[in-house]
């Protein structure tokens, strides 16, 4: 980054959906309102009560690219979006406060008739009887690929290939597209209701809605000063406390 | 001066580039004196084709793209697969009598790993010799032609022996039923699942689930498993209810089974041997329950010719557990790697890969050795 040393923060939230209304209601449980400016204009909005930042309003899911490429001082986003898609997150994104909303666990899944599937250990072998008997690996359907690799790699499973699938994940077993799923689920119903069980140790990731903040963004020492002043103001200093990487 | 290359700086324009460029003009006339023939295969290879045959390691770092009318294609990750590929093509029926040494070198392509300072493109150069050879000379020519290759450069590096049939020996012979073997030997490649299969066959291991207990409970009946079935969701997708069922029978088969401690502890001990060869190899003589001899004795012979072709054996280290990464060889494996100049990777590796051949729809039986020299890192040597 080259960007000049920034005086002013930039915060992005969620522009739309769910997401946003529990981040502006965080915010405004803490003494900030989030005021939209503009009539027809969605994507700006101000913060009241810390003068010294910059709203910036897009998507949920360019939130972490955005405080990757240093963009963005704060966000806020899932955990499991930062942990898919930045790579080397820890060293570029430090995640300050767990916000209480947005829960999605990320689990990987197997059709419930697999009664002799409990865990990853029996899904490695599974995959064997995949390639043995269809001379293919098990293809697991996911749109985290990243994060399904990693929790693969981590328990040993072997022989699985990952099958991109945005959208209906859970119907792709049923369509014949894959064998298994990695999927976000909160109750679980999607999964039951589609003839799916999570496997006993497939949790990949507890997720939740995150205060982020970027440790590539430039910033000044007055930009430093606002920083402190506004995490003070949302409690969440002292885990902010160990030092930065610029 | 930004490295516009794998491990070299100003190589693509100039001298940088003519030092490259000769280079490979000396690796490819010295493969061919030795009587390999050209081959080049496409950069673009069918993805979901090759893919299934490759380790996850190369798989989650190959490029794949669409072709709007090809649909994915994928860069080339290596050259071992695509060239077996284009022998079982060229031979068809008569490929498992056809024996060939192939030379080549190009680029391969491997996404990034973050974290990991891997080029995502490098140069290879190498050789592939498939077909029907005794196993022992043909590992030993692909050895000295790297050796050969490397020049001045194989008398500084430190060389590294494997042999996954002494791993595979000693697993299989292992009191321990052959799905339990079968299933240690698959998981050879992936530490943390070996690890925890041999736990699972501990005398001490912790009693089953609950769950799987009612699985083993109901699979010893004749319709146990129906019962379970019948809260289950139907059947749908690739795998049938038969494979459920034939499988729970085997794990109630297996649930009695056990390795006795003193067992795996051997094979811990033989996967740990990590030696001079010659000390490896009377070490692993004096650990062989007996199941390891005829693969020693392929050793000890493969040993004796590697000496005779000029390389110092006492040089060489042993290490049974050598080849964990790289998981279509299922041979002899070697490297060569320079303990001074860290930042390089080897700059030259192979090993024997039959059963990839196989899992190509080749003819059974059909054996392929190869080895690859990494020509950049070769120059940038300090």
């Amino acid at each position: 980054m080259t960007a000049v040393p920034a005086d002013r923060l930039r915060l992005g939230l969620p522009s739309k959906g769910r997401l946003r209304e529990d981040a502006a209601a965080w915010f405004a449980a803490r003494g900030l309102d989030i005021v939209q400016t503009g009539a027809d204009r969605a994507y700006a909005g101000e913060i009241r009560g810390a003068e010294g930042v910059d709203l910036v309003l897009l998507s949920a899911g360019e939130i972490p690219a955005e405080l990757s490429a240093g963009r963005l001082h704060l966000g806020v986003t899932g955990e499991d979006m930062i942990r898919e898609r930045v790579p080397d997150a820890d060293a570029r994104v430090r995640l300050l406060a767990p916000m209480g909303f947005g829960h999605a666990d990320l689990v990987l899944a197997v059709p419930d008739f697999w009664v002799d599937v409990e865990g990853t250990h029996d899904l490695d072998e599974v995959a064997a009887e995949f390639r043995e008997r269809l001379g293919r690996p098990l293809r697991i359907a996911t749109k985290y690929h990243v994060l399904t690799r990693a929790f693969l790699r981590e328990r040993g499973v072997g022989d699985c290939v990952l099958v991109d699938s945005q959208g209906a994940t859970e119907a792709v077993v049923r369509n014949g597209a894959a064998d298994a799923v990695s999927d976000i689920t909160t109750t679980g119903a999607t999964l039951r209701d589609n003839g799916l069980r999570a496997l006993a140790d497939g949790l990949i990731l507890s997720s939740q809605a995150q205060l982020c903040l970027s440790l590539t963004a430039p910033i000044s020492s007055a930009g430093e000063g606002e920083l402190s002043r506004l995490l003070e103001t949302l409690s969440a200093r002292a885990l902010a406390s160990s030092p930065r990487e610029d | 001066m930004s490295p516009d290359r794998a491990y070299l700086s100003e190589a693509r324009i100039g001298p940088g580039l003519a030092a490259v460029a000769a280079e490979l003009a000396r690796l490819d006339a010295l493969f061919a004196q030795a009587g390999a023939e050209a081959v080049e295969p496409a950069i673009l290879q069918p993805a979901s084709a090759l893919l299934n045959l490759y380790g996850e390691d190369v798989r989650a770092r190959a490029y794949v793209v669409h072709d709007p009318i090809a649909g994915e294609r994928m860069l080339r990750p290596d050259f071992t697969a695509p060239i077996a590929r284009l022998h079982l093509d060229r031979h068809g029926e008569a490929a498992a009598e056809t024996a060939a040494l192939y030379r080549y070198a190009g680029p391969v392509f491997r996404a990034s790993v973050p974290g990991q300072a891997r080029p995502s493109e490098y140069l290879q150069a190498g050789v592939e010799m498939i077909g029907p050879r005794d196993p022992v000379a043909a590992d030993v020519e692909v050895f000295a032609l790297v050796r050969a290759a490397l020049g001045p450069l194989a008398e500084r590096a430190a060389v590294t022996l494997g042999d996954l049939a002494i791993v595979f020996a000693a697993i299989d012979g292992l009191s321990a039923p052959r799905r339990l073997r079968d299933g240690l030997r698959r998981r050879f490649w992936r530490p943390p699942a070996f690890r925890r299969a041999l736990a699972a066959l501990a005398p001490d291991r912790p009693p089953p689930t609950l769950a799987r207990r009612a699985l083993l409970d109901a699979a010893a009946s004749a319709d146990g498993l129906a019962a379970l079935l019948d809260g289950a969701s139907e059947p749908e997708g690739a795998r049938p209810l038969s494979a459920v069922q034939a499988r729970a029978l085997a794990l109630s088969e297996d649930a009695g089974v056990s390795l006795p401690a003193a067992e795996a502890a051997r094979l811990a001990e033989i996967l740990a041997v990590r030696a001079p060869a010659p000390e490896a190899l009377a070490r692993l003589r004096a650990l062989d329950p007996g199941a390891l001899a005829s693969a020693l004795d392929r050793f000890e012979t493969r040993l004796n010719a590697l000496a005779a072709s000029g390389a110092d054996p006492e040089a060489m280290t042993f290490d049974a557990a050598f080849g964990r990464a790289l998981e279509y060889y299922d041979g002899f494996v070697f490297e060569f790697a320079l303990p001074d100049a860290p930042r390089l990777p080897p700059l030259a590796g192979g090993g024997r890969y039959d059963a990839l051949l196989a899992r190509l729809e080749g003819p059974p039986g059909l054996p392929g050795v190869g080895a690859i020299l990494r020509p950049e890192a070769c120059l940038a040597v300090p």
